[in-house]
């Protein structure tokens, strides 16, 4: 049997307590201890002011206390509760959206790993340069069309363009107004969520894209086709308000549309040189197995903000159970890889492992916030098979260095299908999206309000990508020249190498400066200048 | 016996093993290499830093074989390490005296004749 205590601290107008004495209301300890342990006395509380100095002491402190706080937070005990909750919610999002921003890093490196020795100075330079341009774009028009309000808002959101913050201040976001941070802290942690997206896309087309393409891409991306789908399934569009499709943090929203616009891509852009020859798929092994699983272990990190994040919100303790699941699931994703690259390969396949979990937690991420533990290592499971044998299926035909298409389309697809599976009808109620799964209802409802929204977001994502990057291939050109590709995108692109030293005369040397001028024969023309180079070898 | 030396350019290695392969030549050492031609090199930018690369990165293939097939390898391992641009390296054509098989003490040009082509896949 347990009671709560409350202490009010007093301000004395000498020295003792008063039934005029103004009371500094919110300051308040909350003790849980044995009945029989509280003090019997006359009084409720023993008074500490019963030495006048301790008393002194006390009424200083409290006087500053008081003036450091916001008036707000002391208005009553209900409302410094209310700011305590605020405060909390606020800073997990915001620390969330931090986790889901290094997730780039994850991004960068698994790119770098799987990439070539002279393609990874590009890799860097693009996720660098790809976050700053959906900063901007997502900043200016992105977060209006995803989540504001609008006179069409089943389609689209169309209010909240060029936000400004100030402290606390809220904007009119109708599907996230549950959450009691403020604009600013949405804003960020939608944002970040956007800049992954764009990661994903270009996972299959590295080593052979040129670098204007990806600004080119990025901006309306991040403008407008990310924000169509998220606003349909986080921003109260029409798939998850009307239809009840559940994606708690992306699987469809996030991965299947950055695996889908990389789809798209890599069919205008072709395969790498020398990736098909004579009807056989050969392999181009990456450079740095321990980077690109250092990616994969950033990412992994970053799926706890990415993930448990979602919840927008601290205070109902959902955020950990999300966490929990998270990471049964890569973890189960890891081992059905592990054992499914065995068996076909005898092989116990570095990079694959590393992919199996990857899928999983791509899987994952729309049913993190419906489902129970052991679905999520079930989840994780199928996702880790999927990637293996999508990876070893579709390699035969589309050029996928990283692995993206399996991972994030494949696996995206699946974890989405999956809420129609396995939610639990009272997580369902509790996120207020759809109802339970076929597990528990025995009914396909929600099974079919999934597959719609997997269909319609592939469809709408496939079409405005395959559109754009059809214009951007008919103007600028999507990839470089043969001889640009065979030398290398890091000097061809960008005059310099990843690892400037391993490729210089001599490793640790200096360099003086050329007496006359000498041009690189391996930098493209300008563009609308002179012929490229002849005869360069394909 | 000759030792043919040919410095060629990376991406054009298989194409050259390839041609080696197919004129029965059975062994070969490749190196990376960095040095300089006719092409002396040009400028790159590092942090907006002039910088002269004077050598440029090619790989050095050495095979010895029968004085009888060295015209027809050099030919056509020319042909296959052609891209017409400047920086596509030489060849050298250099006398071996001997060649000993350390396994089993054979020396001559015994030693050096492809034996097992169908290791090769052909």
């Amino acid at each position: 049997m347990t009671q709560e205590a409350t202490f009010d601290f007093v301000i004395p107008a000498r020295f003792g307590p008063g039934p005029g004495s103004p009371r500094l209301r919110g300051i308040t300890a909350v003790l849980t201890r044995e009945e029989t342990a509280l003090p019997k006395s006359p009084y409720r509380f023993a008074n500490p002011f019963h030495n006048a100095r301790t008393a002194l002491w006390l009424g200083l402190l409290t006087v500053a206390v008081a003036a450091v706080l916001p008036v707000t937070a002391l208005a009553d005990d209900t409302s410094a509760a209310q700011a305590a909750g605020v405060g909390s919610d606020t800073v997990w999002v915001v620390v969330a959206a931090c986790f889901v921003m290094f997730m780039q890093a994850g991004f960068a490196m698994l790119e770098v790993g799987f990439s070539r020795m002279k393609n990874v100075g590009t890799v860097v330079a693009k996720v660098v340069t790809n976050l700053s341009v959906s900063s901007l774009a997502y900043w200016a028009v992105g977060f209006g069309f995803a989540f504001g309000a609008g006179s069409i808002f089943a389609f689209i959101g169309g209010s909240g363009f060029f936000p400004t913050f100030s402290p606390g201040s809220q904007l009119d976001l109708p599907a996230i107004n549950f959450s009691t941070s403020p604009a600013s802290a949405k804003w960020f942690f939608e944002f970040v969520f956007c800049a992954v997206s764009l990661a994903i896309v270009w996972g299959t087309m590295i080593e052979r894209t040129k670098f204007i393409v990806y600004i080119l891409f990025g901006i309306p991306f991040a403008a407008f086709i990310y924000p169509l789908i998220s606003h349909q399934l986080f921003g109260g569009g029409f798939l998850q308000a009307t239809l009840g499709s559940q994606d708690f943090a992306g699987s469809t929203v996030v991965h299947l549309t950055g695996a889908t616009a990389g789809f798209a891509g890599l069919l205008l852009l072709g395969p790498r040189i020398g990736k098909y020859e004579k009807g056989r798929s050969n392999a181009i092994p990456g450079h740095n197995m321990p980077l690109a699983q250092l990616g994969v272990l950033i990412l992994w990190f970053g799926w706890f903000g990415f993930n448990p994040g979602s919840t927008l919100n601290a205070t109902n303790l959902h955020f950990a159970d999300v966490a929990v699941v998270t990471n049964l699931a890569a973890a189960g994703g890891a081992v059905a890889a592990l054992m499914t690259i065995y068996a076909i390969t005898k092989t116990m396949d570095v990079g694959m492992i590393g992919n199996g979990a990857i899928a999983a937690l791509v899987a994952i991420t729309a049913p993190s916030g419906y489902v129970e533990p052991w679905a999520a290592i079930v989840i994780g499971a199928v996702a880790g098979v999927i990637v293996v044998v999508g990876v070893l299926a579709l390699d035969k035909y589309l050029d996928d260095p990283v692995g993206a298409l399996p991972a994030h389309g494949l696996a995206g697809i699946w974890g989405t299908l999956s809420c129609g599976l396995f939610t639990v009808p009272a997580l369902a109620k509790f996120n207020g999206v759809g109802q339970g799964g076929l597990f528990y209802t025995g009914s396909f409802h929600q099974l079919g309000a999934q597959a719609i929204a997997v269909a319609a977001s592939f469809i709408t994502v496939f079409v405005l990508s395959y559109a754009l990057f059809w214009v951007i291939r008919k103007t600028v050109g999507l990839r470089v020249s043969a001889g640009e590709e065979i030398e290398g995108l890091d000097i061809s692109e960008h005059g310099m190498w990843g690892y400037p030293e391993s490729f210089m005369p001599v490793p640790g040397g200096v360099y003086r400066q050329p007496d006359t001028p000498t041009v690189n024969p391996h930098r493209p023309e300008p563009v609308g200048g002179a012929a490229r180079r002849e005869g360069s070898p394909a | 016996m000759k030792m043919v030396v040919a410095i060629i350019r990376h991406e054009k290695l298989q194409e050259v093993q390839d041609v080696l392969d197919e004129c029965g030549v059975s062994g070969v050492t490749v190196t990376e290499v960095k040095g300089c031609g006719a092409e002396r090199g040009y400028t790159e930018k590092y942090r907006g830093a002039a910088v002269h690369i004077s050598l440029r990165p090619r790989l050095k293939v050495e095979a010895v074989m029968q004085g009888e097939i060295v015209k027809t390898v050099v030919d056509k391992l020319a042909a296959a390490a052609r891209t017409g641009e400047v920086g596509d390296g030489k060849i050298f054509v250099i006398g071996v005296e001997d060649a000993v098989r350390i396994r089993t003490g054979e020396h001559g040009e015994d030693t050096v004749r492809h034996g097992a082509r169908a290791m090769w896949g052909h």
